[in-house]
């Protein structure tokens, strides 16, 4: 008999959808109450997982892993899922896109991501993968009646179903070539030389590069990221980065572990690319939602840098990095939900122009966060860049290093550019004063976290020590 | 466990800045009146008792402050010397200063003004504090925050393209810096500096590493190439941002050269002489130059700090007691002497909105309180025996004299142009007829500005007379400097 406790956290939040679904289908009006119940099975799933935290363990002929990594990026996708349902409550209401689809698709989205993560085979890896996928195509495009959300969803869909069309591609390559679907097997058969692997590799590595929206296959990031409703761009901006992020080095780390000396070259390529091109491209925006698509280019760029050293302290510094990276932009999309002027919500980065003399508060809050994103000191995302660049100049990869320095200086100007605007500039548009105290507490902790993290910068550090072998 | 005074003399003005921040009130600006100067002047009376209870016969580091911080890698450590006393406690007697002028002259958002100006105060302090690299770059790289929104938000037509430049420059030539302060962990195993200097570090990465640390440095002090921010950024800046640009923020430059340039690559900064002495020289001589065609006080002020930082920089690389001490005195006298400058512009600033020179003259005759100090200030920024600004110049050229006779030769040169661009300024604002009608109506200068022009004017006449408790302060950590240096370039010798 399996164990199938390890699967609980699974079962629990596949049979809670159901009933979600069912809530949803039977009551008139059900959005708050599903909301209420997506919520509570959330809660109740990081309940779960929590109590059988550690430990590693194999099940279903080895092809579904449950270890400490995967409870982690689990537990993250899931606080930070609930905090994009509660801060953005107001602005799914005021937009009118209050159906009860909308928790349950992200639930299954959600879904599918806790068995990529858990996957210790390519076919599990790739079932979890296009539920993920067609949950978020469907998400793109949840506000039909938008011309520039529907194509949103259709742009993300036509290139998104490239390049699982490609990773699938790598998947049976990888099976040809090395005759097992299991990470583990993969990962032992490839000490010998295997051309015809590499392939696979890069068909591979190309198709989560897409998922990670990093520089040669970023194309369709800012458009999603203006198109779709914020909320929608707040999820995309942070869950399936994560967890794109976690399976690249869930890959690096076991089925490619032995052929590093290929992957490495791509994996520096790309992260240079997205580094560079992220901060230059985001100049020019005069879109907020555009302006933080290229910023979360550069910023992939940087997290990858972490894992282009293949090494440990490089994978981990990626994990604070992207952890530290979902609580700014947690706070920044936040921010966003309160930028409503005559009941529209606004996205023109010049609105937010002499915030600082009618909202000091708020435009307080932009100032930590995009000095954090920015990575100036003493704000946590110096610390998230600062532990990245340990680990590249530890492994002796001087050129990244001085290139992603230089670069944070490019990137510096747009954050400042914002700044400028905020407080330098007169006052245009007047905001309304929005209520709301779920928003507000998102933006307050995401700021507190930021600004304090530097009384103990090693605490994620530490966290994260146990997680790897 | 004793007291941790560095960190309470670190974090005090934060926690001031804190209470304005929570009791802050639209158009009401009493409440953050009185908690900055309080907390500024507990300050500086900390800074005093630490001064008092300092060992001036110790050279190693003192009131030494540790704890864990990021777990197996990095310690938080806090500890002085003769070298960073003196800066702690030019940074705790400035910042008053500048509170006062702002509550003088700032009329827009003095809340949130004295917010910044009391987090800056954290920084800077937390720089000349801190012993462990990593420390050092995070409170060196902080301070670009504040400064950013005072240009920013506080200055004059061109802020926005000053605030900019300002923080473009200084980020740019950091981060290189973070760069060398990473690979210097993992070359030597810790970024620790009391560690570090006992390790050593192996010759063949000084040189690379010491061009890291000067990239920061040089755009901070500025030298000559990058010094292009400066101008800009003190032309634009309210009274007090440009006051403590001059006093403070340049100074951290000159101080990350004494300490960590000199202090972890002695080979290196030897190897690097010249061309240290080659941008000093012209940063001497060429902005002497351009500053005695300046139209603008703060623009001419601006030009006279790059060609004093150039002396600064000269003594520090001369590798000589006098040389150092000369530039140890030369920064603390030019903090005092620029900050009682820009404030003296911005006496007259407040009063027209004109900083132009040709827009002034005879104004002895309608100020004739202002004109004494202004014209004991001008005297001091170029050198008149009596004052600081003596001191310190006599000092550097005598080091330099000692090394190279051409390089003393040109920089003696910078002293007689220093004296003509600011004479000539003291003569056309000051002295003449009045140019203009509005020059006939101003008022002399009030108490507040009395007062802190004259606090400012006695430590300058003070110190300039009777410099031995700064020297006797700093001499035995300046001898540890010259000691360290010369020992490691016997030991390179012999190894070669």
């Amino acid at each position: 008999m399996e164990n199938i406790n390890l699967i609980i956290p699974e079962i629990t939040l596949f049979l809670g959808i159901c009933l979600a679904l069912m809530v949803g289908v039977f009551f008139k009006n059900s959005f708050s109450i599903v909301m209420k119940l997506s919520i509570i099975i959330l809660l109740g799933v990081i309940y779960l997982i929590l109590t059988n935290w550690g430990g590693e363990q194999k099940i279903f002929l080895d092809s579904f892993k449950n270890d400490k990594f995967s409870d982690y990026f689990k537990i993250l996708i899931l606080v930070s899922s609930i905090f994009i349902f509660i801060s953005a409550d107001q602005f799914i209401k005021d937009k009118k896109l209050n159906k009860f689809e909308y928790p349950i698709i992200i639930m299954f989205s959600i879904l599918g991501m806790f068995f990529m993560l858990s996957a210790n085979d390519l076919i599990l890896f790739y079932l979890g993968l296009e539920l993920q996928s067609l949950a978020l195509y469907v998400l793109a495009s949840i506000d039909r009646d938008n011309i520039i959300s529907s194509e949103a969803g259709i742009k993300y869909f036509v290139l998104s179903a490239l390049s699982s069309g490609l990773l699938l591609y790598g998947c049976s390559l990888l099976y040809g070539f090395t005759g097992s679907t299991n990470f583990d097997e993969i990962g032992v058969s490839l000490i010998t030389q295997n051309t015809g692997a590499i392939f696979a590799m890069v068909f591979i590595l190309v198709g989560l590069a897409f998922k990670v929206s990093a520089v040669p296959f970023h194309m369709w990031t800012p458009d999603v990221y203006q198109g779709a409703p914020t909320s929608i761009t707040n999820f995309f901006a942070v869950v399936p980065k994560a967890v794109g992020l976690a399976i690249i080095i869930r890959f690096m780390d076991l089925p490619f572990k032995n052929i590093i000396g290929e992957w490495q070259t791509i994996i520096i390529f790309i992260s240079i690319a997205s580094m560079i091109l992220g901060s230059v491209a985001a100049i020019g925006q005069k879109n907020i939602k555009r302006l933080l698509a290229y910023s979360s280019i550069s910023h992939m760029g940087y997290a990858l840098a972490g894992v282009a050293t293949g090494t440990v302290s490089g994978y981990t510094s990626t994990i604070i990095y992207i952890t530290i990276y979902i609580i700014m932009n947690m706070g920044t999309f936040a921010c966003l939900y309160l930028m409503k002027t005559d009941g529209k919500y606004s996205e023109k980065i010049e609105d937010l122009s002499g915030l600082s003399k009618e909202r000091p508060m708020l435009a307080f809050s932009f100032l930590i966060l995009f000095f954090s994103l920015a990575g100036i000191p003493p704000l946590g995302g110096f610390f998230a860049k600062f532990f990245v660049f340990m680990s590249v100049i530890e492994s002796e990869m001087y050129a990244l290093a001085i290139i992603g320095l230089l670069t944070t200086v490019i990137s510096a100007f747009y954050y400042l550019k914002v700044i400028k605007i905020i407080y330098f500039d007169d006052n245009k548009v007047k905001f309304d004063d929005v209520r709301n105290l779920s928003i507000k507490a998102t933006i307050f902790l995401s700021c507190l976290f930021l600004s304090l993290y530097f009384i103990s910068p090693s605490i994620i550090g530490s966290l994260l020590n146990e997680l790897f072998i | 466990m004793t007291f941790p005074i560095l960190s309470t003399i670190i974090f005090l003005p934060l926690l001031g800045a804190l209470f304005i921040f929570i009791s802050n009130k639209k158009n009401e600006s009493s409440s953050a009146i009185y908690i900055s100067i309080f907390t500024s002047m507990a300050n500086l009376l900390l800074t005093f008792f630490l001064w008092y209870s300092f060992d001036k016969s110790f050279a190693g580091f003192q009131f030494i402050e540790e704890k864990n911080w990021i777990s197996g890698l990095i310690k938080f450590k806090l500890g002085i010397d003769g070298i960073s006393i003196l800066f702690i406690v030019l940074t705790a007697f400035i910042t008053p200063i500048c509170i006062i002028s702002c509550i003088i002259s700032v009329k827009k958002r003095l809340n949130e003004f004295l917010i910044a100006i009391l987090i800056l105060e954290t920084f800077m302090i937390g720089v000349f504090c801190s012993l462990d690299l990593i420390i050092f770059y995070l409170f060196f790289e902080a301070g670009l925050i504040p400064m950013f929104l005072i240009i920013g938000i506080w200055g004059g037509p061109r802020k926005i393209y000053s605030a900019y430049k300002f923080f473009l420059f200084t980020l740019l030539g950091s981060v290189l810096m973070l760069a060398a302060i990473i690979f210097i962990y993992w070359a030597v195993g810790t970024t620790d500096y009391t560690e570090i200097y006992k390790l050593k570090i192996a010759r063949e990465y000084q040189y690379l590493l010491w061009l890291g640390f000067f990239s920061s440095f040089a755009v901070k002090t500025p030298m000559w190439p990058v010094h292009t921010w400066l101008p800009d950024a003190h032309v634009e800046a309210p009274t007090a941002g440009s006051v403590i640009l001059a006093a403070i923020l340049l100074k951290m430059a000159g101080y990350g050269f004494l300490r960590f340039s000199l202090g972890m690559f002695p080979i290196a900064s030897e190897f690097f002489t010249p061309l240290v002495f080659a941008l000093s020289i012209i940063a001497i001589i060429y902005t002497s130059l351009v500053a005695l065609m300046q139209d603008d006080m703060k623009k001419l002020i601006a030009y006279s700090s790059v060609a004093h930082m150039g002396f600064v920089t000269l003594g520090i690389f001369t590798f000589n007691k006098q040389g150092i001490e000369g530039s140890m005195f030369q920064m603390i006298s030019h903090g005092i002497i620029s900050a009682a400058l820009f404030l003296c512009v911005g006496v007259l600033y407040d009063r027209t909105g004109s900083r132009m020179i040709k827009s002034f003259g005879g104004v002895v005759n309608y100020l004739p309180n202002f004109s004494l100090i202004f014209i004991i200030f001008v005297l001091g920024a170029l050198g008149l025996p009596g004052t600081t600004g003596f001191i310190g110049e006599f000092l550097v050229l005598l080091g330099a004299f000692k090394i190279n006779y051409l390089v003393a030769i040109l920089a003696s040169t910078g002293v007689v142009l220093c004296a003509a661009y600011m004479l000539w300024m003291a003569k056309r604002v000051v002295f003449g007829n009045a140019n203009n009608a509005v020059v006939t109506k101003l008022k002399d200068i009030n108490f507040l500005e009395a007062t802190i022009l004259i606090v400012l004017c006695l430590v300058s006449i003070i110190f300039g007379f009777y410099p031995e408790p700064l020297l006797n302060t700093m001499d035995i950590s300046v001898n540890g400097i010259i000691q360290n240096h010369q020992n490691e370039l016997t030991v390179n010798l012999l190894n070669k």
